[in-house]
């Protein structure tokens, strides 16, 4: 089979190396065409009726776009109309080599059997193989290796039968190619031209990229920005110190300012500020940049001003209105100020918006407006303006030419209109990354067959717990049980306590499309009237569920203890139980305390209510946090599904209960598993914040003559506890909240891969998550090493191989933060509409934080924060401002703010900018003249905006 | 991008091969005139020159010597210019000892030792290009050199690598797959009987793969036992056709 072999040498730079590779030509490369009788492939993917409709090409034709096409335009590949397109091998690769993203998509285009894209492997064929000629670039060749392949195609299909109508059209914007192409008898089209010749699409236009090509009509003379540098000059300038790599963050509050983190080895990371829209140069929030410093006397000051680009009025006119921030400041908040010089990569996606429409009525082209207020406006060509008008759209950016004032881009997708519960929560979850599509056939053909039955073989393998009185306590509404709990006496005086959990890694198994679905997402994420699950419905609300009255597989923690709660022996087994209860907090509350039931399940929460407390003791004196976070819960209306009224969150004993076991077993598996696989145990841990971390929390605390220690977790819980003042019951909360303001987020890693496991907030020495495998992709690891570990599974390669466990910790770690924003961002658009039906409403809150122009204030009640500002861009004179850092403390007028003031505030909501409505607060106590404002009259004054309906 | 493709998803590698062909093998036998037996072998890049002397009395010190079969003495090293850089070797460095270790092993199970009591058979090897497969080419050299020199042997011994990439084994592997990463196996074999020589792997392997990969390298082997019965047929051939009469 081997025919030919020749040697294609390479050089790669830093020490010129010569390297010898084998490459081997080979003609047993099928065409992939259902035409060809010659080739002797099996499954050809390329169609017979290969007709897109086209006014260019009004035959069949199957498609061979060249790399530039398929890097730019790859939003139309993937439009379900083009279908049969040969992708060349030698594109494949050049696209692999320059965006790891696009190739990531155009591996998936091929995969989808719909689409019917083929590979052609043409660099290994024999006919299609061409040698670099001398004084050819690579490009060149690879160019010219396209062509060749296209001219191929062109030949061996005409052999075929019945194949006479078909061409070979190559789609690409490089006219030299499409010059040399031609000449060599090929159809070649522009992308642009295709597209618009196709019949079927109105709006794929629209999807276009613009390319350099086309964005040269729009040329104005003047260059609004510095070049970019080539990556070679960046590389050397990096090297030798005269710039700096690091991840661009734009500022969300100016527009005209972002910082640079410049990623060092442990301390040395350091912030670099971004002033201007020079210095900024086009740089987009995410991007890796090259910054260049400059000298020590250009150096300025964050500045606190608030400033948003509201856009110039005539789009195409670039603003040079650039206002610098000139803040006077004193020389020592100065901070290294540098300017981007060149990008080193991109990190573009696809931006969720608005589009803000041209005045000019026929216009196509119009700005956009992203959700993210750290992203430019984006321009977009788009005929269907009147249409968008008020939706919410996603749009792709395709480049930033230096002349133009903002990034070009393309419509990508219509996600319904404004103000609409369900778009807003799919524009929330796509900013938040959270996947949400239904799964798919393949993902559901992995789903165990319904009616599903324990069998005999099942129950050989497992513990028949089921005569144990077992029950579970969640919350009210809760249809995901994951654990249930059992407490008894044993003969010996002791008790028996067992943690039941359900048993997912039994229905889900190791690298089927279920299981990488499900490590995927990673998480289940639990919106305020919605719940996007990690593992479909049947898993997660039946036959996982423990729920009461049937029998369910269970993975069971089971201790002996004594009466002091001291774990004598501790045991893990697969089980199979029978919940006899589902209970929530409050029920289980209320069988504890009534004196009158004494059946088996209350006996059993008695007994674990007791030794929960005596473990919550314990805890608390090895130094265990206690901390708080305002929590809301929404009362949603059955049928509109809006919230009618906000509470927070109670917490009842029950509660702690359960956290109390749950805390119990995972520390206990997390010891098991490490034992056993000291390598790879996916553990969880939770740094110790740096003690700066702390500054504002003692300050506060000191404001109000408490003293707050954080030497380390345990002087800090004495000391929160101490901290208490007569008549002022809610302030240790207050600190609580503080507190936990100020710690690290906790993460997972993989044991092999790090040296510290320690847990600061529960002062444990070592944990993991075990308990929660129905929303958490990390508990279903730790199942899995934990059988193995028991022997009652066998392990698996990616199970054992700490590199491919530590890049699930991490994508389980950005799983768990982005579900965490997106669940913030619920609660607040939730916030948002309660309040939009409520009007106005006056409250009572306590400052939270004194910054330098506001204070931030939150709201007991509701568990809200919000800020009151005392300085306004179009009010004319400002009251006078003094601000003290030491306290810290804000003297407005004649009145002095600190922090955990009480005042009185009326709640409203501010709809004037559509997109980014927000809960207004304003003083009305303490009363400041021309700060503060009259109470309006408390009642239902029902504003509602427009869109709403 | 970090890292080469290894394994295309239409089932292709670097150098255009599928997961279970081998690189072109081309050997002679009979290379130089003053050594017992020689053999030359090219298998793909990686070349290999192997040369056997004896069986002869033992030399050096007395002590080695064994009272029931012979003494086999190997030594592996590698040219100064068999790499991209050019790197002076010194002979006994950790890596070469070990390689000259292994085909000690190696041979000691093939060649019937037991008819030279007393004696000593010597084969020095030497890579003159490397390009991955190092070991295996040493031993399907020496293998030629031997049945060159005449020395009986149990069977042709036959080496070949094989990798393990995204859950496919891939036989004989060329440099760049070696340094890669991912898992790589050597396994000698003596491919009538199906009895293994030696085999060595150095990395991590889960051991649910172990099977299929040492499947792919037996199947490699027997592979390239009939290459290298062609050769010595052809060898044969030649010298008689140069000896009759």
């Amino acid at each position: 089979m081997l025919k030919t072999k020749t040697f294609v040498k390479k050089t790669r730079s830093g020490g010129v190396m010569k390297i010898v590779r084998e490459h081997y030509l080979r003609d047993d490369i099928w065409c992939g065409s259902e035409f060809c009788v010659e080739c002797k492939q099996d499954s050809p993917v390329l169609q017979k009726e290969a007709c897109i409709e086209s006014n260019l090409c009004p035959f069949t034709h199957y498609l061979i776009p060249d790399t530039n096409v398929v890097l730019h335009q790859i939003d139309i590949l993937e439009d379900p109309l083009i279908k049969n397109v040969i992708i060349l091998q030698t594109v494949l690769q050049e696209v692999r080599h320059r965006s790891g993203p696009i190739y990531k998509r155009i591996k998936d285009i091929i995969h989808d059997a719909e689409k019917h894209f083929y590979t052609f492997t043409n660099e290994h064929h024999s006919e299609t193989f061409i040698e670099r000629l001398q004084a050819e670039s690579a490009n060149d060749r690879n160019d010219r290796a396209i062509r060749v392949a296209a001219k191929w195609y062109g030949e061996h299909l005409k052999n075929a039968p019945a194949a006479e109508e078909l061409k070979i059209v190559l789609l690409t914007n490089d006219r030299g190619n499409k010059e040399k192409a031609e000449e060599t008898g090929l159809i070649a089209h522009k992308c642009d031209e295709y597209v618009k010749s196709l019949i079927a699409n109105p709006e794929l236009v629209d999807r276009l990229a613009l390319t350099s090509d086309d964005s040269n009509e729009i040329t104005s003379s003047k260059l609004l920005f510095p070049e970019h540098l080539p990556l070679s000059k960046i590389q050397t300038g990096i090297k030798n110190n005269t710039f700096l790599q690091g991840t661009f963050r734009a500022s969300r509050d100016n527009y005209l300012e972002a910082t640079v983190f410049v990623h060092g080895e442990g301390e040395d990371s350091k912030e670099v500020l971004i002033q201007g829209l020079q210095n900024l140069n086009r740089a987009v929030h995410q991007d890796v940049v090259a910054v260049e410093l400059l000298p020590r006397d250009q150096w300025v000051a964050p500045s606190s001003v608030v400033l948003q680009d509201e856009g110039p009025k005539d789009e195409d006119e670039a603003d040079e209105t650039e206002t610098m921030l000139k803040s006077e400041a004193s020389e020592a908040m100065l901070k290294p100020t540098g300017k981007v010089v060149g990008i080193i990569k991109r990190n573009w996606r696809p931006f969720c918006g608005m589009l803000s429409k041209s005045q000019i009525k026929e216009a196509t082209r119009h700005l956009f407006t992203p959700a993210d207020r750290r992203i430019p406006r984006i321009r977009v060509e788009t005929r269907q303006a009147i249409a968008l008008e008020g939706q919410r759209i996603m749009v792709a950016i395709d480049g930033w030419p230096k002349h133009s004032r903002y990034p070009n881009g393309h419509f990508v997708r219509n996600l319904g209109s404004a103000g609409d519960k369900e778009t807003e929560t799919e524009v929330l979850l796509l900013e938040h990354d959270v996947p949400h599509q239904a799964f798919s056939q393949a993902v559901l053909s992995f789903l165990p067959k319904m009616p599903w039955g324990i069998t005999e073989e099942d129950m050989k393998k497992r513990l028949d717990l089921r005569q144990l009185c077992v029950c579970s306590v969640d919350p009210p509404g809760c249809t995901d049980i994951d654990d249930a709990l059992h407490c008894r006496d044993l003969e010996n005086g002791n008790l028996e306590v067992g943690v039941h959990i359900a048993d997912v890694s039994h229905f889900i198994r190791p690298g089927n499309a279920l299981d990488q679905e499900a490590a995927s997402r990673g998480t289940t994420v639990y919106l305020c009237d919605k719940r996007i699950d990690m593992v479909p419905e049947l898993l997660s609300s039946n036959l996982c569920s423990l729920r009461s009255n049937v029998d369910r597989f269970a993975f069971s923690c089971i201790w002996e203890v004594n009466h002091e709660a001291e774990i004598l022996s501790t045991r893990f087994t697969k089980s199979v139980i029978n919940s006899k209860a589902s209970l929530t907090y409050a029920e289980a509350q209320m069988r504890i305390d009534d004196a009158h039931m004494n059946d088996d399940i209350t006996r059993s929460l008695r007994g674990l209510n007791k030794l929960a407390k005596i473990l919550k003791r314990k805890r608390i004196e090895k130094g265990a946090l206690t901390l708080s976070s305002p929590e809301v819960r929404f009362h949603i209306d059955s049928e509109t599904h809006d919230p009618i009224d906000l509470q927070t969150k109670e917490l009842k004993e029950t509660n702690s209960m359960v956290e109390e076991f749950m805390l119990l077993a995972n520390i206990s598996v997390a010891q098991k598993i490490y034992d056993e696989f000291s390598e790879c145990a996916l553990l969880r841990k939770h740094p110790a914040p740096p003690p700066s971390n702390y500054d504002i929390l003692i300050k506060a605390a000191k404001s109000k003559n408490l003293e707050i220690h954080t030497d380390s977790a345990k002087a800090l819980a004495d000391s929160l506890d101490e901290a208490k003042l007569d008549g002022f019951s809610y302030l240790n909360t207050l600190l609580r909240i503080l507190a936990t303001r100020c710690m690290m987020q906790a993460v997972y890693f993989c044991s092999g891969m790090d040296s510290d496991f320690h847990h600061y907030g529960l002062a444990s020495a070592i944990y993991t998550h075990f308990t929660s495998p129905i929303r958490r992709y990390a508990d279903i690891i730790v199942h899995r090493l934990l059988a193995v570990a028991i022997g009652a599974d066998c392990t698996y390669p990616d199970l054992m191989d700490k590199h491919k466990q530590s890049a699930l910790c991490n994508n389980l770690n950005y799983r768990h933060k982005m579900s965490q924003y997106a669940q913030r961002a619920s609660v607040a658009f939730h916030t948002q509409l309660f309040f939009k039906s409520r009007g106005n409403l006056n409250e009572d809150g306590f400052i939270l934080f004194v910054r330098k122009n506001a204070i931030i204030i939150l709201i007991p009640k509701f568990g809200l924060e919000g800020t009151v500002f005392f300085e306004h861009k179009d009010q004319k004179h400002s009251p006078s401002l003094t601000f003290n850092e030491e306290g810290p403390t804000l003297t407005v007028e004649k009145h002095t703010f600190s922090m955990f003031d009480k005042v009185k505030v009326t709640i409203s909501l501010d709809a004037s900018n559509i997109q980014h409505q927000k809960i207004r607060m304003a003083l009305i106590e303490p009363v400041i003249p021309g700060v503060s404002v009259a109470a309006p009259v408390d009642g239902p004054v029902v504003k509602r905006p427009k869109l709403d309906r | 991008m970090a890292g080469l493709e290894l394994l295309s998803d239409q089932g292709y590698r670097l150098d255009g091969r599928k997961p279970s062909e081998l690189r072109k093998v081309q050997a002679r036998m009979g290379v130089f005139a003053q050594a017992d037996g020689s053999a030359y072998i090219e298998q793909g890049n990686t070349k290999a020159l192997a040369v056997v002397y004896g069986p002869h009395e033992v030399r050096g010190s007395r002590s080695k010597t064994l009272h029931d079969r012979a003494v086999i003495n190997c030594q592996y090293s590698m040219a100064t210019f068999s790499t991209a850089e050019r790197k002076r070797r010194p002979h006994g460095d950790r890596k070469s000892s070990e390689m000259s270790l292994h085909l000690k092993q190696t041979f000691e199970a093939a060649v019937l030792t037991q008819l030279y009591p007393r004696s000593q058979i010597d084969i020095y090897v030497k890579i003159l290009q490397s390009d991955g497969g190092n070991y295996s080419a040493c031993v399907n050299a020496a293998t030629l050199a031997v049945i060159d020199a005449g020395i009986p042997m149990r069977d042709y011994v036959c080496a070949c690598s094989a990798g393990f990439v995204e859950d496919t084994p891939l036989a004989d592997l060329c440099h760049a797959e070696e340094s890669g990463g991912g898992t790589s196996l050597a396994l000698a074999l003596l491919p009538r009987s199906g009895q293994i020589a030696l085999l060595q792997m150095d990395a991590r392997l889960h051991q649910d793969h172990l099977d299929t990969l040492i499947e792919a390298a037996m199947t490699a082997c027997k592979g390239l036992s009939d290459v290298l019965d062609s050769v010595v047929r052809q060898h044969l051939q030649e010298v008689s056709v140069l000896t009759r009469d």
